[in-house]
């Protein structure tokens, strides 16, 4: 079982890899996004500082979406997904596997990156390992239920606006409860219930994301 | 409905192939019978026992005795046909791990791929795509092949190679059924043909599908 898991993840990830451009996008997106804020409300240090959490964590958010209508659907265009649903394996482990290879190749980048936009940004030094961890907790929780959405839209020639409509409002949990976290700890309040709201929020999509999108799929290719 | 009241046995060691007008469903047949689509009614009976019910039992049963090669390739472009290969031999857990190398190497000589092997599939022509893609069916242990259209992009001696291939599993007691519009080259005395025409659902005969009944005159009134 884990070893077709790491199996399918391993190739998702060479994949990745020889494709190469996608995960530099994201990132890219992702930079450029934070970037435009300073631009377009001011360089003061106070704003930036107040603001910086609520728009690393929407840039967040935002490109991860740019990636996910690519999760299921280059699988379903070369015949792949065919090959997957006849496959001995549950459709609902190979899902699994899927989404956990889309945050290894998407969140992780960004977190790596966020850092460096938190300086930026003038993120107040007591925010900088709150906001890591809580796009550590948050974050997988953007790959399954996106993964939900990619899933419901994988037959669809141009599904990838419909996807965002669907999925940023699942999104929006998990942006209360990261900002919130973040916030509480940088004025020095305990910040755990938002954490364990946030890594909650983070296992229960783990748990429905791989039999909802498993279903989609089998319904969407009928 | 696309076609009805179709009825046929596949004994061992025999090839049926279909053919027919575009749009007859053959394709979809061979779906219907690898479980991809479902029918509005009808049994598949195997050995006794139905397998059409959509069941987990049914799927451990197709996976393990029907392999499906779709009118897609079903690989990656960025990996190397040994890659794919491997993937699929492994999804499909009926690897025997020690040998699979050479196997695959044992197959790729059978099918005249051996130089491609360590080469992306982006840099195949799509007749060595499609060789690729038969390969795999050749590393499937299952006994029943439901090939659709297994020609496409293919050159003469590709053809000719596939018909030997094809006599030979039928020799060793696999059943063949292919999707074709041109000659296998498979042993007459071995063949069925079946012509899906025959069995096609005129839409313009049916109440429910038809299309819809209008009056040119009442829609120029409104």
């Amino acid at each position: 079982m884990l070893g077709l898991i790491l199996l399918i993840i391993t190739r998702d990830l060479r994949l990745s890899v020889r494709h190469g451009s996608a995960t530099g996008m994201v990132i890219g997106f992702f930079v450029m996004v934070v970037i435009m804020f300073p631009f377009a409300i001011g360089p003061e240090q106070k704003i930036l500082a107040r603001i910086s959490v609520g728009v690393i964590w929407v840039a967040a958010l935002l490109s991860c979406l740019l990636s996910l209508d690519r999760m299921f659907q280059t699988d379903y265009e070369d015949g792949s997904l065919d090959q997957f649903i006849l496959s001995p394996v549950p459709l609902e482990l190979v899902v699994m596997a899927k989404c956990m290879a889309h945050w290894l190749t998407t969140s992780l980048p960004l977190i790596a990156i966020t850092p460096i936009l938190g300086i930026m940004m003038n993120l107040p030094k007591e925010g900088f390992l709150p906001l890591i961890l809580t796009m550590l907790l948050g974050t997988p929780a953007l790959s399954f239920i996106g993964g939900i959405g990619a899933s419901v839209t994988v037959t669809l020639r141009r599904g990838g606006i419909l996807l965002s409509l669907l999925i940023l409002p699942l999104y929006i949990p998990v942006l209360i409860f990261g900002t919130l976290a973040v916030k509480a700890a940088i004025g020095g309040y305990p910040a755990m219930d938002h954490l364990m709201l946030l890594s909650g929020f983070s296992l229960f999509s783990a748990a429905i994301a791989p039999w909802a999108a498993a279903a989609a799929i089998r319904a969407g290719l009928e | 409905m696309v076609f009805r009241d179709l009825y046929f046995e596949l004994p061992a060691g025999r090839a049926l192939l279909l053919n027919g007008a575009n749009g007859s469903g053959k394709s979809s047949l061979l779906k219907i019978i690898s479980g991809l689509l479902s029918a509005q009614g009808g049994n598949i009976i195997s050995h006794n026992k139905d397998i059409s019910q959509n069941i987990l039992d049914d799927k451990d049963w197709i996976s393990r005795n029907i392999c499906y090669l779709a009118h897609k390739n079903g690989l990656k472009l960025e990996m190397t046909v040994a890659e794919n290969l491997k993937f699929w031999a492994n999804m499909e857990h009926h690897a025997n791990m020690g040998h699979l190398e050479e196997d695959i190497r044992t197959e790729a000589i059978k099918i005249g791929l051996e130089h491609c092997l360590d080469l992306p599939v982006y840099y195949l022509s799509s007749g060595q795509a499609r060789r690729a893609a038969l390969m795999r069916v050749l590393c499937h242990p299952g006994r029943i092949w439901l090939l659709d259209e297994p020609t496409v992009g293919l050159d003469k001696s590709g053809v000719k190679l596939l018909s030997g291939l094809m006599n030979d599993h039928l020799a060793r007691g696999g059943s063949i059924l292919a999707a074709t519009h041109i000659q296998l080259g498979i042993d007459a005395d071995k063949t069925t043909m079946l012509n899906m025409s025959d069995f096609a659902f005129s839409t313009a005969t049916s109440p429910e599908y038809g299309p819809p009944k209008y009056n040119p005159k009442k829609s120029l009134l409104c």
